[in-house]
């Protein structure tokens, strides 16, 4: 019996599962208030603290940075990694499990199709909060930042995968840990501040997180005088490694934990 | 004989830390290709785990199972291109899309290409008299329509085995009949493919399978078809027996001698016993039983066994058995 290639079931399931995500972002506009304006208010308040301050400009240039790189992390966690535990409540997860498609690809179309809500959300703090607080930014650094830019997304979207696994899973107590660990995950990941300053000891521990390297690299290259974690390099370096490691242990974790949900009845809404 | 299902000795337990549940407790079952096959059984009688572990999201804790030949355990990869599930009162997918965008994505997932799976939709639309609400958001549709539309998406990727879980569930007449006429149409355009039903409703098994299994506490307590589970009452009388509501009545009427069994269903607040009678002669007993209920008759009539007399004769309680009564 032939069937489609793996590969084209996997495109196609990603194409598939972003599509509700473009629709409900064209349908329900109401995001543009929830997922830009909003943030954009919250990021506007940490700005207006540096500048009570009187800190240096590049600081608020760090709030900015700060609040675009947010807006991919929040993707992740709420609309990527927790999304089985809503989608097994509402009967969905056991049709993506049945079908001849990969966990993975739902999870890549999930945040393929939550990322432009992200980016929109991103690009209208980078815009308008630059633009309002005049904070300027190193030309010569851009394209190198974009490069990092991309690697760091590339690692927060495996970490994703790999906690996506986890709530598979754990489900309700994995969802709760993610609610609780939200404000220290902004802490440690510097936000609103130099990862320099947590220390080489918590910084190091933050830098698990994808964000907290990548936002240190970019603050350097298109911020100027920004105090210095590691070098750039070690950042990049680390970033990629990153990538592996988490798309590795990712697969690992979705197959054997897939396979956990099956023994434990997870995958199902229990009737007998 | 070519099998579509079969499973041998097959277990489940469900552990949490205060109880274990054994939900299935060695069920051996065949399914022949070509059939449309029921499952039935009350609540918490093991069909729906049967029905999870045949479509391989729940793993047995022991024994074999194999569908279209395949091991649910280790060959589920491949099994998951043959079998569609559909099951009742599903609320799945997402509300903001159109019928037919929600169907066109789930075709995705088995890597149909767009153009047929849409030609694919719009037939199948067509066929369940959906095609004007193929623009509709799905949050939009009435109970009946939405569940036309889940055995669409049951019935797009063209599965060798299709699982319906209650598909009829709290559906008006006419909805779980064009559900069942559907059924019936597309088991008829190929002898290849099988159906696997569950359901609570008697008469959808009597009218919609070929042979069907009863299942109680985990086990098959009986398996063949309406005609031959049916002949297992044929030697005694069925009596419906109407009385108005009153105190319990059920136990001491399973006690009268003669009385092979009982059950009650409760319909528009009066209480229908169905008893089977071994021998005439238990009716005196019965009468005497009713009258010192204080409980008024409503009705009485004698009639064909059913299904349903045959289920109540196995599992010892009717379906919709309510206790109280």
């Amino acid at each position: 019996m032939s069937h489609p290639s793996a590969i084209r079931i996997f495109l196609k399931t990603i194409a598939a599962r972003a599509y509700p995500r473009f629709v409900a972002a064209y349908r329900n506009r109401a995001w543009l208030v929830t997922e830009t304006l909003l943030p954009l208010i919250g990021t506007i308040a940490m700005i207006y603290v540096y500048r009570a301050l009187h800190a240096p400009l590049r600081y608020l240039g760090f709030v900015v940075l700060g609040g675009v790189l947010l807006a991919f992390w929040q993707n992740v966690i709420w609309a990527m990694a927790t999304q089985f535990f809503w989608d097994r409540g509402a009967g969905n997860l056991e049709l993506f499990a049945m079908a001849p498609t990969s966990l993975t690809a739902i999870l890549l179309g999930m945040a393929l199709g939550g990322a432009y809500v992200s980016l929109t959300r991103a690009v209208t703090i980078l815009l308008v909060a630059s633009l309002l607080f005049g904070v300027g930014y190193s030309l010569s650094g851009l394209l190198s930042a974009l490069g990092v830019f991309v690697l760091t997304i590339s690692a927060l979207y495996c970490l994703g995968m790999l906690l996506a696994s986890l709530f598979l899973f754990y489900q309700r107590e994995a969802w709760q840990l993610a609610d609780a660990m939200q404000e220290p995950i902004y802490f440690l990941s510097g936000f609103y501040f130099p990862l320099r300053s947590l220390g080489a000891l918590v910084g190091g521990a933050g830098s698990v997180i994808p964000l907290a390297l990548g936002l240190d690299a970019i603050r350097q290259l298109v911020l100027p005088g920004t105090p210095q974690f590691i070098p750039l390099a070690w950042e990049v370096l680390a970033i990629v490694a990153q990538i592996a490691g988490y798309a590795l242990l990712s697969q690992i974790s979705l197959r054997y934990l897939e396979r956990r949900a099956r023994e434990d009845a997870r995958l199902i809404l229990r009737s007998t | 004989m070519d099998i579509a299902v079969e499973t041998k000795a097959l277990r489940r337990v469900y552990r949490s830390r205060s109880q274990e549940v054994v939900a299935l407790d060695g069920v051996d079952l065949h399914v022949r290709r070509g059939e449309r096959f029921g499952v039935l059984g009350p609540n918490g009688a093991g069909k729906t785990t049967l029905i999870k572990i045949l479509v391989t999201l729940l793993l047995p804790s022991s024994g074999e199972a194999f569908v279209d030949g395949l091991d649910v355990v280790r060959q589920f990869r491949e099994l998951r291109h043959r079998i569609a599930m559909v099951s009742g009162g599903e609320n799945v997918g997402f509300g903001m899309l159109k019928v037919k965008e929600q169907l066109w994505m789930f075709s995705q997932f088995y890597g149909m290409p767009s153009k047929p799976a849409r030609g694919r939709i719009g037939e199948l639309l067509e066929r369940l008299g959906l095609s004007e609400a193929a623009d509709r958001r799905v949050s939009a549709l009435s109970s009946g329509m939405r569940q036309k539309m889940n055995l669409i998406r049951g019935l797009i990727t063209n599965p060798r085995i299709l699982f319906l879980d209650e598909p009829t569930v709290a559906l008006d007449v006419g909805a779980a009949r064009d559900v069942r006429d559907e059924v019936r149409r597309w088991m008829a355009e190929d002898p290849g493919r099988t159906v696997i039903l569950t359901t609570h409703y008697m008469m959808e098994a009597d009218e919609l399978c070929d042979r069907v299994a009863i299942v109680n506490r985990g086990r098959i307590v009986a398996q063949g078809t309406p005609a031959e589970l049916k002949q297992q009452v044929q030697q005694n009388a069925i009596v419906d027996l109407q009385l108005s509501p009153g105190s319990r009545l059920l136990d001491a009427l399973r006690g009268v001698q003669g009385v092979a069994a009982a059950s009650v269903s409760e319909q528009d607040g009066i209480d229908r016993f169905s008893l089977q009678l071994s021998n005439d002669a238990a009716l005196g007993g019965v009468m005497r039983i009713v009258d010192g209920s204080g409980r008024q008759i409503r009705g009485v009539q004698k009639r064909e066994p059913t299904l349903e007399d045959a289920f109540v004769k196995l599992v010892g309680r009717g379906m919709a058995e309510e206790e109280q009564a």
